[in-house]
């Protein structure tokens, strides 16, 4: 564990120092132009003046400035540490049920995720199965799948949103249905080559026991096709919550985290962008991390592992 | 011993079309096979023994003749469950324990609970695995896993069982003993068995009848009956009888590689 540890903490710090360092230049000219107001010399005066020059150059010449662009209200680039603080107030000094909540907001998404995750697995599942036993569905089927993926998922959300809503489903529905829309097609693609992981002395045997289709499905091809279905889950539950937060964009929802990257953008409050955008990478590795246990455990009992 | 025949070909072909074209794996293959005789079917690679076990199994479809298993098709044997099939390689479930491996085609077959647990457990008996039920395939040895999987062939108590090199993946000394033990197994429960290999002492052991097949086409060279007692230490293998058989079925191999 202290040999993973290293290499890992030194990514973080170098991260974290880059970020720190594209800060400056970024910040410099708002910085720049608070200064001037407050009467300090900048080099050149007169904020018009400044508009075209580097960023780098103008930290050169006015370096006083560097501290102030750390921890101003509404930088280009928020540092770090009042993305941290952003964090840490809308999570763990607000109540949970307060609308200034990351938990709250997290919550939202993430129950339309779970939700267009169950969706698009169950789908998944379903036309894999249906893609393995009927060569019709297969070739039917799969370039439909390939191609609703080609779709940018940003053109045809507004669309299932007002479509569902014009026939009465409203809510958390159209949002776990785009997150399904997402999430189905890694199922399927997965499935489908675990489905047909069985080799041919397997299918022979079967053959031999003169098993049903149904029966073989259930107790070869289903079993055998768990490793895969497991690496396909851990993309979808990703994807799920990508459909989740973009489900919330073109409906001007107040609540989720889609929610809070819009409203962000809005009143441009690039600190609570950013704290909603690590929120989601929170979620979305912890939903990856959880499938990953499950998928240990489950191997493990299987002997698959 | 009775008389019946279980297994009857005529004049039986098996062609594969391929890029390079037609390849015979059997050609003009006519043979019978009594009920609880032990034929071994030897020969190089090419020679159409796997095949013939296959056709006889309903795995591949015969272009050309006949064949009967126990007096009907082999497609209509295999549905009546009429045969046990031993691959090369265990094939084990690894989600499944050892029993529960074995369990797997009662439960297709549609056993009750009851019966299933009493027929793993004589099975396992036979094998000598009566402690391994509850042990998953990975605990066990690669002898010990084959031995699991006649066990399976074994569970459902069909007339027939048809065995595709079931040792060929074996080192000498487990495979002697699995020998011993076949041999063992045979005279407890008087199947017919069809054993593919490509092992002359292992055939001459073993059988009762010996078919010795050459390649291209895929033929049948030389049927021997054998004349070694049932009881077979395995120290039978060094005595004049044995060598005699041996050195028949040599000349057989080697009249099918002169052919060609």
């Amino acid at each position: 564990m202290t040999q993973k540890l290293l290499p890992i903490l030194t990514v973080i710090l170098a991260l974290l120092a880059a970020w720190y360092v594209a800060v400056v230049p970024m910040n410099i000219k708002s910085a720049l132009t608070t200064a001037e107001r407050a009467g300090a010399d900048v080099v050149p005066a007169g904020a018009k003046e400044r508009r075209d020059l580097s960023a780098i150059g103008l930290v050169a010449t006015n370096s006083f400035a560097i501290a102030a662009t750390f921890s101003q209200d509404r930088p280009r680039l928020p540092a770090p540490h009042q993305v941290a603080s952003e964090l840490w107030k809308t999570t763990v000094e607000k109540k949970i049920t307060s609308k200034r909540s990351l938990v709250f907001h997290a919550w939202i998404t993430l129950s339309a995720t779970l939700l267009g995750f169950a969706i698009g697995t169950g789908m998944g599942i379903l036309l894999a199965v249906g893609i393995v036993h009927s060569r019709a569905m297969d070739m039917s089927v799969m370039p439909w799948a390939i191609a609703s993926q080609t779709i940018p998922i940003l053109a045809i959300a507004p669309m299932i949103i007002v479509v569902l809503n014009s026939i009465g489903i409203q809510g958390l529905l159209p949002k776990a249905f785009i997150s399904a829309y997402l999430s189905f097609f890694p199922v399927v693609v997965g499935m489908v080559k675990g489905l047909r992981s069985p080799d041919r002395m397997q299918l022979d045997l079967l053959k031999t026991y003169n098993s049903s289709a149904p029966q073989s499905l259930l107790k070869l091809r289903l079993p055998a096709s768990l490793p895969y279905l497991f690496a396909s889950l851990k993309i979808g539950i990703a994807a799920s919550l990508v459909g989740a937060i973009v489900g919330e964009l073109p409906t001007g929802a107040v609540r989720g985290l889609g929610a809070r990257l819009l409203a962000g953008s809005y009143y441009g409050q690039t600190v609570q962008i950013w704290s909603a955008l690590f929120m989601a990478a929170i979620v979305a590795a912890s939903l990856v991390a959880l499938v990953g246990v499950i998928q240990r455990l489950t191997l493990k009992k299987m002997g698959m592992s | 011993m009775a008389q019946e025949i279980v297994i009857s070909a005529k004049d039986l072909s098996l062609t594969f079309a391929t890029g390079d074209g037609a390849v015979h794996a059997l050609k003009n293959v006519s043979l019978d096979v009594k009920k609880g005789e032990f034929v071994s079917f030897i020969g190089p690679s090419g020679c159409g023994k796997t095949t013939f076990l296959r056709v006889m199994a309903d795995l591949e479809q015969p272009t050309g003749g006949n064949i009967t298993v126990n007096g009907v098709s082999p497609s209509a044997a295999r549905q009546a469950r009429a045969y046990g099939y031993v691959f090369q390689a265990a094939g084990l479930y690894p989600w499944r324990s050892i029993g529960g491996n074995i369990r797997l085609p009662l439960e297709i077959m549609g056993f009750s609970k009851a019966e299933q647990a009493e027929r793993v457990k004589n099975v396992l008996e036979l094998v000598e695995l009566s402690d391994f039920e509850k042990k998953f395939p990975w605990q066990l040895s690669g002898g010990m896993q084959q031995r699991a999987s006649i066990a399976r062939a074994l569970a459902f108590d069909a007339d027939i069982l048809l065995m595709d090199e079931p040792f060929g993946a074996l080192d000498e000394i487990v495979r002697d003993h699995l020998n011993e033990q076949l041999l063992k197994l045979w005279k407890r429960t008087h199947k017919t068995i069809g054993f593919v290999t490509h092992s002359i002492p292992e055939a001459v052991y073993l059988s009762t009848k010996i078919v010795v097949m050459s390649p291209r086409p895929g033929r049948i060279t030389d049927v021997i009956e054998s004349s070694l007692p049932e009881e077979r230490p395995l120290n039978i293998r060094d005595s004049e009888e044995f060598i005699a058989i041996a050195q028949r079925v040599r000349e057989g191999l080697r009249a099918g590689h002169d052919a060609e």
